[in-house]
């Protein structure tokens, strides 16, 4: 493998991935969903995962996260390469390293939004009071009603807990950043704000790979794309 | 970094069948390991194991011990081993009620723990009894109440009071939010949560509830008939299921 300089410079790089599901209560069935699958992210940089729905934009994006499982290839993040990783490396990236905005929002019940979006932040040891001042900037920011801050996100409205996911995807710097829709489901005066917020990251450096349905919104913050189509198995005959 | 805890081909039988065979794992400081499996799948045979309740026929548990390194329990004596359980140590029965001594005072439980380890003075360990009430949120007037006079909720948050008042490195959790209402299970989640990243804690978690060791565990043991059939990051276990037991699993419960 050439370590040049360019290889080096790459805070996303993946190469060969493969990926295939055995379903093993449906008569072991191999479903082969990925090969050959490679991209690299520079830092500042940040590129659309596009293709048809089912073509693997998520499925992608899970494996560098690291919920699921390459059955081939590298996945470097930082250097770390999740497809080989033990458990408390990936754990260490993902806490310093590699943020993850999904659709969904999983939280403790009954935990207050505030502790949710702090949450990070006291995972990597910052001070509680320096978390939450940083929290509630970020509420703020996305415009959650200060009175809900006490509350848990789980009885929110849509956009509502996707603006808190955001907020805690958001919470630390993190160098590398993962978004699966991040504008899907927010009004026009809060998809500027993420917009706003992932330009910030790509001025601070960060590497961004994301999925966008809003092609405005996919123009305006990435750089270029990658069509994941390209890394479908052929069929087989 | 050394491993706080080193499990190698761990085995336990009862007569001809199986408990639980061939586990193996290390278990990092700060980290959270669920263990999860149907009932009868030798989670918590493993978990008495583990934890010096039941002698395993093979089998080595290496402990990171304070003094000594790394130390096998098993082998280790008696009273080394009882000293564990009361210091770095610590274990949250299921019910409370197995955890507790339900005829001495809420204060008396946890100052108890203190006294074992050689605390004499009467106004610290009053204080640090109301300290750690506090710190798992039952009031500072029920101190001297017997924990038969407690809710199930409160009582298993007494349990872990007492259990971590002497601020053990390892704690091993059996169940620790069966029999509890949701709503209460909800609060213990976050109890736990905060006190682990507070305290450094590692744990070792049995359950069969997927959707607590998705919220509490960085790891994830699955095991089925005393084997360990798959293990990783909890998330990957849970999202993408390489063992058709975990599929099977996984697939059954509504939402995790």
């Amino acid at each position: 493998m050439s370590i040049s300089g360019e290889k080096k410079s790459a805070m996303i790089d993946l190469s060969g991935v493969a990926k295939s599901f055995v379903l093993h209560n449906q008569g072991g069935a191999v479903i082969p969903v990925m090969a050959g699958a490679g991209l690299r992210v520079a830092p500042g940089e940040c590129v659309a995962l596009t293709g048809a729905s089912g073509a693997g934009k998520s499925t992608l994006m899970r494996m560098i996260y690291g919920n699921y499982r390459a059955n081939a290839g590298r996945i470097l993040v930082g250097g770390t390469d999740v497809a080989r990783a033990e458990p408390r490396d990936i754990i260490a990236l993902r806490r310093e390293v590699l943020g993850y905005v999904s659709q969904f929002l999983r939280v403790v019940p009954r935990v207050p939004t505030l502790d949710v979006v702090a949450e990070p932040l006291l995972a990597l040891g910052v001070d509680e009071e320096k978390a939450r001042v940083r929290a509630a900037e970020l509420l703020a920011r996305l415009n959650i009603p200060e009175r809900l801050w006490s509350l848990s996100p789980t009885t929110f409205s849509g956009g509502e807990q996707q603006r808190v996911n955001i907020a805690r995807g958001f919470a630390h710097d993190y160098p590398a950043l993962l978004l699966d829709e991040p504008t899907a489901s927010l009004d026009p005066v809060n998809r500027a704000v993420v917009l706003e917020l992932i330009e910030a990251a790509k001025a601070r450096g960060a590497a961004i790979v994301g999925i966008f349905h809003d092609d405005a919104a996919r123009a305006r913050v990435c750089d270029r794309e990658a069509d994941v189509s390209a890394f479908t198995p052929q069929a087989a005959a | 970094m050394t491993p706080l805890l080193q499990v190698r081909g761990i085995e336990k039988r009862y007569g001809a069948r199986i408990g639980c065979a061939d586990v193996d794992f290390d278990l990092y400081p700060g980290e959270v390991m669920g263990i999860v499996g149907e009932s009868g799948s030798g989670k918590s045979t493993l978990l008495n194991c583990l934890a010096g309740h039941l002698k395993p026929d093979a089998g080595q548990v290496i402990f990171d011990t304070r003094a000594d390194g790394p130390v096998d329990t098993v082998t280790m004596s008696e009273p080394a081993r009882r000293m564990l359980g009361r210091t770095d140590w610590a274990f949250v029965h299921q019910h409370a009620r197995d955890g507790l001594r339900m005829n001495v005072s809420a204060g008396g439980n946890i100052g108890e723990r203190l006294m074992a380890v050689g605390a004499r003075h009467y106004g610290d360990i009053r204080a640090r009894a109301v300290d750690w009430l506090d710190r798992v949120e039952i009031a500072e007037n029920r101190v001297d109440d017997r924990p038969s006079a407690f809710s199930g909720g409160m009582q298993q948050r007494l349990q872990i009071a007492r259990n971590l008042v002497t601020e053990p490195r390892l704690v091993f959790m059996d169940e620790p939010t069966g029999g509890l209402d949701v709503s209460v299970q909800a609060r213990l989640l976050d109890l736990l949560r905060g006190l682990v990243r507070q305290m450094g804690l590692s744990a070792l978690i049995v359950t069969h509830d997927l959707a607590v060791v998705r919220l509490l565990a960085d790891r994830l043991m699955v095991m089925k008939d005393g084997h360990v059939v798959e293990s990783g990051l909890t998330d990957q276990v849970l999202d993408d299921p390489q063992h058709a037991y975990t599929q099977l699993l996984v697939s059954s419960v509504l939402q995790v």
